[in-house]
């Protein structure tokens, strides 16, 4: 049976794909008979996605080399392309996790979307995302990866949109495909690089390839310019600065979207991808610095920015984009290992929070400012504890998920820093604050949202079962969920790594830190936010900071920058083209026309009507062509037909 | 001597048009029943032979009559028609658009009778360019194409920001301009054909076969060029294309943007390409900046616009632009890239057309302010126009996302940083497709729309005919590419010896 | 020959009479007269052929036959003309060629 998983790899994207079809074709019109389709598909594709991940976490021949099969897609002389499947412990968990946590929300989603008119329809596109997205995760050739991307790139903006009458959701969708669509631009060149240097877009080959790159004519600086263009789709993707702010403008969609969608699963396609092409990126340094860099100054940039949002999923949107730069850092780094564990547990704990936070929403009839909730843990206990479990994960408190993830980014900084890398020590001091701020916003929202005064004008009730037990199954992961991966038995790292398996020594002083700043976060948000009843001392901050605090609530100004760009510069270049268009172009167009119709005009009056004035032209004519003829030059009347 | 089959395919439309001749005009539902049978018919032999062509033997295939029937002997005129590789898409894809447009237009009321047997006549001339293996038949049916289009778009069209009568006049005065560069220059090519070899032959094959003097080949290939270029809307040459297809109805357009243009290029690959190719190598920068700038210039043009059909015409130009682009690589990946490109542009735009129509018939405006939130009454029409919107901005996994992707790798490698500025056009494109939808399709819904109705019956016919081809295209693109291929393989072949020759 | 009959007065003769012939094509105002004047320049040019033919193959009668076909057109010419000058002033009630103008732009 393993051995049919393994070489059936294909059916896990498969299964949902199916299930779209159906869906679309034919149960549309029965909504639970749709979602009950859906759901058994990703449930199908979750178990063959365990029996595969228990195949390859079994058997170490993995580690080394992993499971390729592949068919011709198309192909002609100098440019061929196969489609496949590749599968080694960095994908075997992402199948895992991705089918695992897709099951969960399409069950949550049962309770969450009840009552919708286009529930088949949410249903079947998520269904298509499941697809696209584990059909992403197998890709062995970059292209096939490349359709995948842009696929599950369809699915977001149809789901972020899918309030379809709602203008702020269209204008979301619109944004997110478009800022998408920029970082897609740089990742096709860097494509198109590597085919034309390369001859090749299959992963095995260009990981045998690129470190001979000089054998192909292609010199570090080329590598390097390759390397960042690439870097440009996962900077899109994963809600990297500058292009990140799509992410927060997500959240339009339903909530369950933003969990599986905007969370766990394709945001951190662009932290994968990168780890998949690694091989590429460790032959040059400087793009690994940028990689590094842009993660460290992302996870710092959008904490700042969450610690004063108002709305409960937009506060959760700013933290997966800082919690991708953490990501994003360790793999600049160059540590797969360290990227991957925070992916994995993130997926949990964050995937976790948004559900919690549609459960809120969904009590309170989509009221979003925290700051009009209160003491909700009283009413909806569970979802109250689970979120708080979230809570603790991302705070980096141990032994809950997010802190052995977090504690490894900071390890491999570290060293990172020790091995000579300047950059290194202020990439750590970065992360380090990031790690504080982190702990602060997030139990703001929880004291907020959860502890405190009850307000008089909710009247929240628990959810569901179909929605509370998602919720515990993933806070049962997010709280153990870490364990494969402490320093002490590091059987995470012996599995999915790139290059050399390494042990690190347990950093008992950082972990110290790390702990003592999370500690630290959440006491600020208890005395400012829950002690403080009335929160006097957190609105004078705010007063007397008046600028930072503007500053930070309007996400630095980066979306009025972009819009005045948008409408300005690149519509106004659009109307001086049409213009140009209309008026120049087809100004000499009409104007030949003019010109023609004119010379008629013109010409018509030597019409005259009088016989003898066309008698008197024509006589005088052959009298010139006659003297022509008689004593003109000869070539002249050679033209003329004449003798020589 | 074997059965005429691509006669027979050519013969199907106009067989229909004479029966609908002696029907009676009110009766429109049935002029319109035998419109789509005739076309019916073209469709399903076209398939036929399409799947039917051994792509291993490759080269010329069902050939009428088993050889060229003499026709007018002292020109060397031939009743020639066969396909290759490179006609048979294009012949698929005439028949895919010509089946579609006959139920695009099945809600026109006004002269339908007419209007069927001018399109009959229209999708048969279109036909007949890309079986035709004869220089000359190729241009008499490219002649027969023109007339009906000014008569449809004159009666049938609709007057926006110009006049429908200066819509028609500028595209019919476009395409005769288009012919007259391409009449000089194939009676130059012809008579110096005969003063070379001494014989005179018509057919492309003997053509290419031709050793013309380079100075010649590049005299005659800017004239060919100009000809076919403004056919193909190359900039500058372009501004009848958005005007024209605005004022067009609905099949018109679809026609039009889907297949007429690709004459343009197929004529530069089949004629001008591969008979002149010293003269093409010459061209080839010139031609790759005018396609970018193309791409570029007619991408921002489209971001500017307020009329659905102007958008998608703005668009069919930058499209162009890529296939320009694509020839002028003069590879085979870059060739083999545009010839699809102008396939999966042919399947789009259609579908685009076709829904514009339909909304247009509902809801009389095309103003894109004065639209929203239509998705909400018609779910499917939204459905076809998403469709050929991603399609439009290359989604992969729909058809037109692999021979963009495949022009991109052949001209990057030729042309560097200039093929950046043409990959760059995937940006704004995404924005004027996507701002189009949105304000079209989504939002809140409107009350003056909620009388409108969804698509049904015959009017489904458009959007799951070339639906299903962007899908299946999309996902299978090497239904296409190894029939492409198996066609442009051989002339490129030819072409690099050719080069190799007479590059010394 | 040599009797002192030379082409040149031949061809004065006829020159003579065509110049007569088109001062007055071009100049009357009357339709009658400008026929009549066409009719001159026809005989200016069968003076031609015939003289030329007697000079130069005064064997064949080219030039006679010719001069046969021109009288004959004129004939024909000049009952379609008069003709159409009897519809003309008839409808019009004129004979003037100014008059006569109504195909001008």
């Amino acid at each position: 049976m393993v051995e049919f998983a393994l070489n059936h790899a294909w059916l896990v994207p498969l299964l949902p794909a199916l299930a779209f079809v159906i869906i679309v074709f034919l149960t549309q019109r029965w909504k639970r008979l749709s979602s009950l389709v859906s759901i058994t598909a990703m449930l199908g594709s979750f178990v063959i996605a365990s029996i595969i991940a228990y195949g390859v976490f079994t058997n170490h021949e993995f580690i080394e080399k992993s499971l390729v099969y592949s068919l011709k897609w198309f192909g002609m002389e100098g440019f061929n392309i196969n489609v496949g499947v590749m599968l080694d412990p960095t994908s075997s968990m992402m199948l895992f996790m991705v089918s695992l946590v897709a099951s969960l929300i399409q069950i949550y989603s049962t309770g969450y979307m009840k009552g919708d008119p286009q529930y088949s329809l949410f249903f079947a596109y998520l269904s298509l995302f499941g697809a696209s997205m584990l059909g992403l995760i197998i890709s062995s050739n970059l292209l096939q990866l490349f359709v995948m991307w842009e696929l599950v790139g369809l699915c977001s903006y149809l789901l972020i949109g899918f309030y379809t009458f709602k203008v702020s959701a269209r204008e979301a969708a619109k944004k997110a495909f478009m800022t998408t669509r920029i970082g897609d631009f740089g990742m096709l060149l860097g494509i198109l690089f590597l085919q034309i240097k390369f001859g090749t877009l299959d992963l095995v080959e260009l990981a045998a390839a690129i470190p001979m790159f000089e054998q192909f004519g292609v010199s570090l600086g080329l590598l390097t310019l390759i390397a960042l263009l690439f870097f440009m789709g996962p900077v899109a993707k994963s809600g990297q600065f500058p292009l990140h702010v799509w992410l927060p403008d997500a959240m339009e969609g339903p909530t369950p979207v933003s969990a599986l969608i905007h969370a766990a699963t394709m945001v951190v396609a662009g932290v994968y991808l990168i780890g998949r092409t690694l091989f590429l990126y460790v032959q040059v340094p400087g793009a690994m610095e940028v990689v590094a860099a842009i993660g460290a100054f992302t996870a710092l940039f959008a904490a700042a920015i969450a610690i004063t949002q108002r709305e409960i999923k937009r506060i959760l949107a700013y933290s997966t984009v800082s919690q991708l730069g953490y990501m994003m850092l360790a793999l600049g780094v160059g540590s797969l290992s360290a990227s991957m564990f925070h992916l994995w547990t993130h997926a949990f704990f964050k995937a976790l929070m948004f559900l919690a936070a549609g459960s809120v929403l969904h009590a309170l009839h989509n009221k979003a400012d925290v700051w009009d909730m209160g003491g909700l843990i009283k009413k909806m206990p569970i979802t109250g504890w689970t979120f708080v479990v979230g809570g603790l994960a991302i705070a980096g408190i141990p032994p809950f998920a997010g802190f052995w993830s977090k504690d490894e980014i900071l390890v491999v900084t570290m060293e990172y820093a020790k091995h000579g890398h300047a950059l290194g020590y202020v990439l750590f001091g970065m992360a380090a604050f990031t790690a504080f701020l982190t702990a602060f916003y997030m139990w703001r929202m929880i004291f907020l949202t959860f502890f405190g005064k009850e307000k008089a004008e909710n009247h929240p009730h628990e959810s569901p079962w179909s929605m509370t037990a998602p919720l515990i199954v993933l806070a049962v992961m997010a709280s153990i969920g870490g364990l494969i991966g402490t320093p002490w038995a590091n059987i995470w790292g012996e599995w999915i790594n790139f290059g050399e398996v390494h042990h690190a020594e347990p950093a008992l002083g950082l972990m110290l830190l790390s702990v003592i700043l999370a500690l630290a976060g959440i006491g600020l948000a208890y005395t400012l936010y829950c002690k403080d009843g009335e929160k006097k001392t957190a609105r004078k901050l705010a007063e007397n900071y008046q600028s930072l605090y503007q500053l930070s609530y309007n996400k630095f100004y980066i979306d009025e920058v972009y819009a005045w760009f948008t409408q300005k510069i690149v519509d106004g270049t659009a109307r001086v083209t049409y213009y140009f268009d209309i008026y120049f172009v087809d100004g000499i167009v009409n104007g030949i026309a003019a010109v023609t119709r004119g010379s008629g005009k013109g010409l018509r009056y030597l019409q005259t009507g009088s016989m003898q004035t066309y008698a008197l032209v024509f006589f005088l004519a052959i009298l010139v062509i006659t003297v022509v003829l008689a004593f003109g030059s000869p070539s002249l009347a050679s033209i003329m037909g004449g003798v020589k | 001597m074997t059965f005429p089959i691509l006669t027979t395919t050519l013969l199907a439309p106009i067989l229909a048009a004479l029966i609908i001749v002696f029907l009676p005009k009110e009766n429109d539902k049935l002029c319109k029943s035998v419109a789509a049978v005739g076309t019916g018919i073209a469709l399903a032999l076209s398939l036929y032979v399409y799947f039917g062509y051994d792509q291993s033997v490759g080269g010329l295939q069902w050939v009428d009559f088993g050889q060229p029937v003499p026709w007018i002997k002292d020109l060397g005129v031939t009743w020639y028609m066969a396909v290759d590789g490179l006609s048979l898409p294009m012949l698929l894809l005439t028949n895919l658009i010509g089946f579609t447009a006959v139920f695009a237009s099945w809600n026109v009321t006004h002269r339908a009778k007419e209007l069927m047997i001018l399109l009959l006549v229209l999708i048969a001339g279109v036909m007949g360019t890309f079986i035709a293996q004869d220089l000359f038949i190729f241009l008499l049916f490219y002649e027969i194409v023109v007339i009906p289009i000014y008569i449809m778009v004159v009666i049938w069209g609709s007057s926006k920001r110009v006049t429908k009568e200066y819509a028609g006049m500028k595209l019919t005065i476009y395409l005769l301009m288009g012919s007259a560069f391409l009449l000089a220059g194939v009676i130059a090519l012809f008579v110096n054909s005969v003063n070379i070899t001494g014989i005179a032959d018509m057919s492309f094959e003997g053509l290419a076969q031709v050793a013309f003097p380079e100075q010649l080949q590049i005299y005659l290939f800017a004239l060919l060029l100009i000809g076919f270029g403004s056919l193909l809307s190359m900039w500058p040459f372009h501004s009848w294309s958005p005007d024209g297809y605005a004022g067009a109805p609905t099949a018109v357009s679809m026609i039009h943007a889907g297949i007429l243009k690709k004459i343009g290029g197929y004529g530069l690959i089949r004629l001008a390409i591969v008979v002149l190719p010293l003269g093409a190598r010459f061209w080839a920068p010139y031609m790759a900046v005018l396609g970018v700038i193309g791409v570029a210039y007619a991408a921002m043009g489209a971001l500017a616009q307020k009329d659905l059909k102007y958008v998608v015409g703005y668009s069919s130009v930058s499209h162009m632009g890529y296939v320009l682009l694509g020839l002028a690589s003069l590879g085979i990946i870059g060739i083999n890239g545009a010839v699809a490109a102008m396939f999966a542009h042919g399947v789009m735009a259609a579908l685009f057309f076709s829904m514009i129509g339909f909304i247009y018939e509902r809801t009389h405006t095309r103003w894109i302010p004065d639209m929203g939130g239509l998705a909400h009454y018609t779910p499917k029409l939204a459905v076809g126009f998403m469709m050929a919107g991603m399609a439009s901005l290359g989604l992969p996994g729909l058809i037109t996302f692999i021979p963009e992707f495949t022009i991109f790798v052949e001209t990057f490698k030729v042309f560097g940083l200039l093929a950046v500025i043409g990959i760059a056009g995937i940006i704004i494109t995404a924005l004027y497709v996507l701002r189009a939808a949105a304000n079209t399709l989504f939002g809140p819904a409107r009350p003056e729309f909620s009388h409108i109705k969804d698509l049904k019956g015959p009017e489904m016919v458009p959007l799951i005919v070339l639906g299903t081809v962007l899908v299946v295209g999309g996902i299978l693109p090497s239904l296409l590419f190894d029939m492409i291929d198996s066609g442009v393989a051989p002339l490129l072949a030819h072409i690099n010896d050719v080069l190799q020759i007479g590059g010394r | 020959m040599g009797t002192g009959l030379n082409p040149s007065y031949f061809i004065g003769l006829s020159a003579a009479l065509f110049a007569i012939g088109m001062y007055g094509a071009l100049s009357k105002r009357n339709i009658i007269s400008v026929l009549i004047s066409i009719e001159l320049m026809l005989c200016a040019v069968n003076i031609n052929l015939v003289a030329f033919n007697k000079f130069l193959t005064p064997d064949a009668f080219l030039g006679q036959i010719f001069a046969i076909f021109i009288i004959t057109v004129a004939a024909a010419e000049v009952g379609l003309g008069l003709a159409l000058i009897i519809a003309i002033s008839r409808r019009r009630e004129t004979n003037n060629l100014d008059d006569l103008n109504w195909l001008r732009w």
